[in-house]
């Protein structure tokens, strides 16, 4: 510290109180994607748990209760601790230097939201060597599961879920911030780029919603030990209420992480189609389409909870206009590659993957978004192959595209192609053998959230086990080709990309501690 | 207007729509229960004492149906008098359900009321019911609970059967309302 003091505060301090102290928004934006990186393994290695526990039928691996608290625990660090944080630390990297800015609105703000969470998710994986064990309502929490029958822990996953809750608010208010007041001169918000647009939808919807979930957390603490009756119908409430106000979140939670994919999608497809992006307003409009449907589609969640006609009709129809403002952007995107130089770096390739493999989890989407024959698919594997293809080809393909993209200008090295190649062919291979065989015994029939199976389910079971360690293991190449990148990769140009276009390729690689100190000039 | 001006107008706008948004969470409670009865959905029925109507529709016969379900492991024994019954819409129909604790202990029992279909909720009038109050009942005795009940002669007239449903729930304070995990286990 000493050091630093006496010569300028340029460069970043040293050791270990510059990450606990940064106010940078680089330096944030890399503690935030190391720890979603982290998360993604942890929460990785116990979706291989619980694919090792379905590979027989039978019970060999784990008990009942552990699996449940496996899945429990998957689903809420894959997507509070994994995906959220890695847009949050792509953001903190990349808007500021999208925008022309110097730094995020409120830096000090933004190193106590990422300190948060480290804070949050200890506490929340404490809860597995509580006991009674960790949370096993799954990810959803449904009352009265969560309250009544909740193992005491349940009490520190609540206020893991709100500090996690207020760490996304300060995030997304931070975001806000920066987009509508520290745009350079010229820079209007119709040149924003896509993953700035997208990134600012995405802060309003978390703005939105995170409150209603700590409400809802705050009513289950209530029940729990205040005694109130929010979700117990002996003292005059209702479970099926939790189920409303927590989908009245959960439904726009999943947009929140699926938009700012659709901005880096928006970002890499132009420059390796060497063509600018097609129809820039209308994928802003669509993404606010699509945000502002998200409020009123949340009980397809629930077809099967005993709702009148009319509401199974509105929240059907409703849920399939999205296709609509869906659909469009991934015309635009085939329309800006169509008659591109198309050239296929590992970015591209999962940009590519992205585009075809979230257009599938879309349609499964459809079909589940038909309340009759949603009675069918409900609660079953067909649900965990609907929304595993968009959120692991969805959202973690975007994560990576985007890491691949913009590694070179973070680090100032290119990473290895080959390698990049090799994780990206054996992610694409991973995911689809492990999730596509979901779809097929979902239809016949296997329910979700249980750690056995009737026979004829097995073979199916065995390939997706299979496809979950293939994709499981290879992303230690990722995290190979990233050190590799860091230590010794080749030197990356400004420009990184022969196609690159926007703010941030004009800094030199690696982008300098301190960027944009003045505003640049947008013609 | 400078920058650091228009940012403190930014997040105060923020901050704001964050306190109103969790406040908002809390309103959907009571906005959810308002909009079940007036919609008639979900089944829910009003808990307070409806007054007699003055004129009975001869025309048609409606069939009540009279449930009672124990909620989880309530242990007492919950039965309706009478099972079906017919009566007009308007005429007042008089009945009662046994409940009979088998336990040793006294205990405070609630019961609540749902209607099926819930169309028909908002005219199932219940002019006295021993859901509006919480019965206690000693060990190892039983009684009789008084239920009087008349249908709305504005009833729509493609309805002509209605289930009235009760849970009992159990709600003696200081025993554990809610089952341990090891009693759970055990199950």
């Amino acid at each position: 510290m000493n050091s630093s003091v006496a010569t300028t505060h340029h460069g970043p301090a040293s050791g270990l109180s510059r990450w606990l102290y940064t106010t940078n928004h680089k330096d944030i934006g890399t503690l935030y994607l190391w720890f979603s990186f982290v998360m993604f393994l942890t929460g990785g290695c116990m979706a291989l748990l619980i694919r090792a526990e379905l590979f027989q039928p039978g019970l060999q691996l784990i008990q009942p209760e552990f699996f449940n608290q496996m899945t429990t625990m998957h689903g809420l660090i894959m997507v509070f601790g994994a995906v959220m944080p890695a847009f949050v630390g792509l953001a903190n990297w990349m808007i500021p230097m999208m925008v022309g800015a110097p730094d995020m609105a409120l830096p000090r703000m933004n190193n106590w939201s990422f300190w948060i969470l480290p804070f949050a998710f200890s506490m929340m994986l404490s809860t597995l060597f509580m006991e009674g064990g960790a949370p096993n309502f799954g990810w959803t929490f449904y009352a009265p599961l969560s309250t009544t029958y909740a193992p005491p822990s349940v009490t520190f996953f609540i206020f893991a879920v709100h500090m996690m809750g207020i760490s996304s608010i300060m995030g997304a208010i931070n975001i806000i911030a920066t987009i509508l007041n520290l745009r350079a001169p010229g820079m209007n918000m119709m040149k924003l780029p896509l993953f700035v647009w997208t990134w600012l939808i995405t802060a309003f919807l978390l703005i939105a919603v995170m409150p209603v979930l700590a409400g809802v957390v705050t009513m289950m603490l209530m029940d729990i030990h205040f005694g109130t009756s929010f979700f117990n119908a002996a003292g005059g409430g209702d479970p099926v209420l939790f189920q409303h106000v927590f989908w009245f979140f959960g439904h726009p939670e999943v947009y929140i992480m699926i938009l700012p994919a659709f901005g880096i999608v928006s970002e890499i497809i132009p420059t390796f189609a060497r063509k600018k992006l097609f129809g820039y307003p209308s994928m802003v409009y669509a993404t606010a389409s699509i945000a502002f449907l998200s409020f009123i589609v949340w009980a397809h969640h629930m077809f099967t909870v005993g709702m009148p006609l009319v509401g199974e009709v509105f929240f059907m129809f409703a849920t399939m206009l999205i296709a609509v403002p869906t659909g469009v952007k991934v015309f635009n995107w085939v329309a800006t590659m169509f008659r591109g130089s198309l050239t296929f770096e590992t970015p591209m390739l999962f940009a590519l993957a992205f585009v075809v493999l979230f257009t599938i989890g879309g349609f499964s989407g459809l079909m589940l978004a038909i309340a009759p024959a949603d009675f069918q698919y409900h609660d079953t594997y067909f649900v965990v192959a609907h929304f595993h293809y968009v959120l692991v080809p969805g959202a973690v393909f975007a994560i990576m595209a985007g890491a691949y993209y913009w590694l070179p200008k973070w680090c100032g090295n290119y990473y290895s192609e080959t390698m990049g190649k090799v994780h990206f062919w054996c992610s694409f291979i991973g995911v689809n053998i492990t999730f596509f065989p979901m779809h097929f015994i979902g239809l016949a029939g296997m329910p979700r959230r249980i750690p056995d199976y009737a026979l004829q389910f097995a073979d199916f079971n065995a390939v997706a086990t299979v496809g979950a360690f293939i994709f499981g293991f290879s992303q230690l190449i990722f995290l190979y080709n990233v050190l590799h990148c860091i230590r010794k990769g080749r030197k990356a140009s400004d420009e990184v990309w022969e196609g690159s276009h926007g703010l941030e390729w004009t800094l030199p690689s690696p982008a300098p501690y301190h960027s944009f100190s003045e505003a640049p000039q947008i013609k | 207007m400078s920058i650091i001006h228009k940012k403190t107008r930014t997040v105060k706008w923020l901050v704001a729509s964050c306190v109103l948004m969790f406040g908002f969470g809390f309103a959907l409670v009571p906005i959810y229960d308002v909009f079940c009865r007036i919609t008639g959905l979900n089944g829910k029925v009003d808990l307070i004492p409806a007054q007699p109507s003055s004129v009975i529709d001869e025309s048609r016969q409606i069939k009540l149906q009279l449930v009672a379900v124990n909620n989880e492991t309530m242990p007492w024994e919950f039965k309706p008098k009478t099972v079906v019954t017919r009566l007009s819409p308007g005429e007042m129909h008089q009945t009662a359900y046994l409940a009979r604790n088998l336990t040793e202990r006294m205990m405070i029992a609630q019961a609540v009321p749902s209607v099926s279909p819930s169309e028909a909720a908002p005219f199932v009038q219940k002019i006295n019911c021993f859901c509006f109050e919480r019965q206690p009942l000693d060990g190892r005795s039983e009684k009789w609970m008084p239920l009087v009940v008349s249908i709305d002669p504005s009833l729509p007239k493609h309805i002509s059967t209605i289930t009235l449903s009760y849970t009992l729930f159990d709600i003696t304070p200081d025993t554990p309302s809610t089952v341990t995990l090891s009693e759970r286990g055990s199950l």
